[in-house]
């Protein structure tokens, strides 16, 4: 087993027509991940071919739903036209929605977040901005890069992508269930609580990575979560120590504002409820280890 | 992107919120004229006001009163060239003087934890939010499908205790500032305070208001408000090459792909700099994201290069989508390009490549035996390296 994402799962691709979405569907069939089809309204009823496969351009998410059994769309759809296909994703409620796409406008991103709370939250949304979910040796939605690490039973949680690389690649000698990127834009679908909350949850993960950055205070709840919630062993990692006040460090949420959202007060708050934090990411794995070679 | 008060309320009253008449000037000559005006216009008292993107302006003494317009011109040269917080004033606001009865506060804010927009009101205005009492604020979140409307706007006016008197002018503000936030893709609209005066008008006596650059796609008209004069001159050298860089204060370069791993490097670096002699700091944040072309390459070492602080150079790549060949093709590419122009690497570069088509990338450089670059195998050991490097060259 894994979380949200398993060898059971299959994936459509909102964009698959357009090239990061052609591109990303093909990589995701070469890692082996059952992707059925893609949507776009405008080459509905066509077929695109990715590493010899026909794949159906369906018209609408929800016609992909009925036509193919998908229960999960990775989203490739430039920053203009994300909002409408969430949404579309949210009504025709398929289980997971992954949105890659970077730069989304913060006023998109929250209008689609309420219109997924008042449609009842049938939709799991995981960023945007973010890497997406693989779990090794099972599944792959998104543009994580599926040979850096066996499957094994670590769980691992992060805002950042290339972060989330380097850890698989650190620990992959004990391997991982499932490696979820969860963004780096100020408002984000899944949460480190809810990944955090499913690591605990399923059977095949014995302890959790958890890797945060500057900005907002996700972390700092997450600690308090952790407190109260979980009680399989958590590392953490927090990037941004020397980040400077009020400067976007690359990621729209990575920005210390005033004696906010700094590193240090994450760090502290994880310190505090019991997990330990690595200054570096190797450091952040050794600790890891440790805890793996124990269990 | 933050706006100057003076920004903020220009945008103001370009969606009907009644503001004070006053205009920007970056002389006291200038601050004088227009000060000129306002008396001419009947106003018995004129305001200067610091323009910096920095809070606790008054304390400072960044805003000063005037009875005559030789005095505005007088307050005007002292505050001009004023630092405050690290910010140099560089203009001012004069405006009318309005003759306070009572103050208030009120914001429009994303509420990153709950994943929703905020209004904070409250009757505790011209003070630090922070310091006003929670049980004093009116908090009511704003569902981003429901919005803002007249019936809305009174009930948070109400809730905020504003007094009878001030009700309709404020619920008219309150709408309108909800439309500044959505239609200019805000993520703070801010007036402190927003004030009802002698004559029982409620008007924004200050304006603070953060723009969604992820929005700058449809919202052409904002790049105006951009500051271009406060910009780092490497910074805008750099965004002008479209590449994602802050300039930091320290001596070690970075270059890196993505935006997580490369505030790790900065980080790692720091702290691999506390063994060495004046403690190696990183001197910039550099993220070549995805592609890492030998172009992008070539453009964000000469950004570095061009740094005079930089003594020694960081490439820290871990390769996902990305590949380490066309990483280490683009470092070897961007020696010749730089080479061609007649520039040359002159400080050293410690590589680090991992992940996809590490042992390639590595093999390249191995065999380009480019002057000064140096691999090292793991990120700690590669940021202590690049650290001593600096040590050592400063």
């Amino acid at each position: 087993m894994a979380i949200w994402l398993t060898e059971d799962s299959k994936i459509i691709v909102q964009g698959i027509t357009g090239s990061e979405g052609s591109k990303h569907a093909a990589r995701m069939l070469r890692s082996g991940a059952n992707v059925v089809g893609g949507v776009n309204a405008r080459k509905a009823g066509t077929t695109i071919t990715l590493e010899g496969k026909d794949l159906p351009v369906y018209g609408t998410v929800t016609e992909a739903i009925e036509a193919s059994g998908a229960d999960v769309s990775v989203v490739f759809v430039p920053p203009k036209f994300t909002k409408d296909a969430v949404i579309e994703a949210i009504d025709a409620e398929i289980p997971l929605a992954v949105v890659i796409t970077e730069g989304v406008p913060v006023h998109d991103s929250t209008y689609f977040w309420a219109h997924a709370v008042a449609k009842g939250n049938k939709t799991r949304i995981i960023g945007p901005n973010c890497p997406g979910i693989a779990s090794p040796g099972a599944s792959n939605a998104g543009i994580i890069p599926a040979d850096i690490t066996p499957k094994g039973r670590v769980g691992l949680v992060s805002k950042s992508g290339t972060l989330t690389y380097q850890m698989m690649f650190e620990l992959r000698d004990f391997g991982f269930s499932t490696c979820v990127g969860i963004g780096g834009d100020p408002v984000i679908g899944t949460t480190h609580i809810d990944a955090l909350q499913a690591f605990q949850d399923d059977p095949d993960t014995d302890a959790i990575v958890m890797i945060g950055e500057i900005g907002g205070d996700a972390e700092e709840r997450a600690a308090a979560y952790i407190e109260q919630h979980i009680t399989k062993p958590v590392v953490g990692y927090v990037a941004g120590f020397t980040a400077p006040e009020g400067k976007t460090m690359g990621h729209a949420g990575a920005i210390v504002s005033g004696s906010a959202g700094t590193a240090q007060a994450k760090k502290d708050a994880l310190e505090k409820v019991g997990v330990r934090v690595g200054k570096t990411p190797s450091e952040t794995a050794r600790l890891m280890r440790e805890i793996m070679k124990n269990l | 992107m933050d706006l100057f008060e003076h920004q903020a309320k220009e945008l103001f009253a370009s969606y009907g919120v009644p503001v004070p008449t006053g205009k920007v000037a970056t002389t006291p000559a200038e601050a004088r004229a227009i000060a000129e005006e306002l008396f001419a216009a009947g106003n018995k008292k004129v305001v200067i006001k610091a323009q910096v993107k920095a809070g606790g302006r008054g304390k400072a003494g960044g805003v000063k009163l005037a009875d005559d317009a030789a005095e505005a011109e007088t307050l005007a040269t002292q505050i001009l060239g004023m630092d405050i917080k690290g910010h140099t004033v560089h203009k001012v606001l004069v405006e009318e003087g309005s003759a306070i009865k009572q103050e208030f506060y009120f914001s429009f804010l994303l509420d990153r934890a709950n994943r929703t927009f905020l209004t904070i009101a409250t009757v505790e205005g011209g003070v630090e939010i922070e310091d006003v009492p929670h049980d004093q604020l009116a908090m009511i979140p704003i569902n981003a499908l429901e919005g803002v409307d007249a019936a809305k706007a009174r009930e948070i006016a109400v809730a905020a205790r504003l007094p009878e008197v001030a009700l309709d002018g404020a619920t008219d503000i309150i709408e309108k500032l909800w439309k500044v936030f959505v239609s200019e893709d805000a993520t703070l609209v801010e007036v402190n305070p927003l004030i009802l005066n002698a004559a029982d008008e409620v008007r924004a006596l200050d304006g603070k208001v953060s723009l969604d650059e992820n929005a700058a796609f449809r919202q052409p008209k904002q790049a105006e408000l951009e500051d271009k004069d406060a910009a780092d001159p490497l910074e805008a050298a750099a965004k002008a090459k479209d590449l994602n860089y802050v300039k930091l204060d320290g001596t070690v370069g970075i270059i890196g792909n993505g935006a997580g791993l490369v505030m790790s490097t900065l980080d790692v670096v720091a702290y691999a700099g506390e063994e060495f002699a004046g403690s190696p700091k990183p001197a910039n944040f550099l993220d070549i994201g995805g592609g890492a072309s030998a172009e992008v390459m070539a453009a964000g070492l000469e950004i570095i290069l061009s740094d005079p602080a930089v003594k020694s150079i960081f490439v820290n790549v871990f390769g996902g989508i990305t590949a380490c060949d066309a990483v280490a093709n683009g470092i070897v590419s961007a020696y010749e390009l730089l080479g061609s122009k007649g520039e040359s690497v002159d400080r050293p570069l410690v590589v680090r490549l991992d992940g996809n088509n590490a042992e390639l990338g590595r093999q390249i450089l191995n065999d380009a035996a480019l002057p000064g670059v140096e691999q090292v195998e793991t990120m700690d050991d590669a940021a202590r390296r690049a650290a001593e490097l600096a040590a050592v060259g400063a």
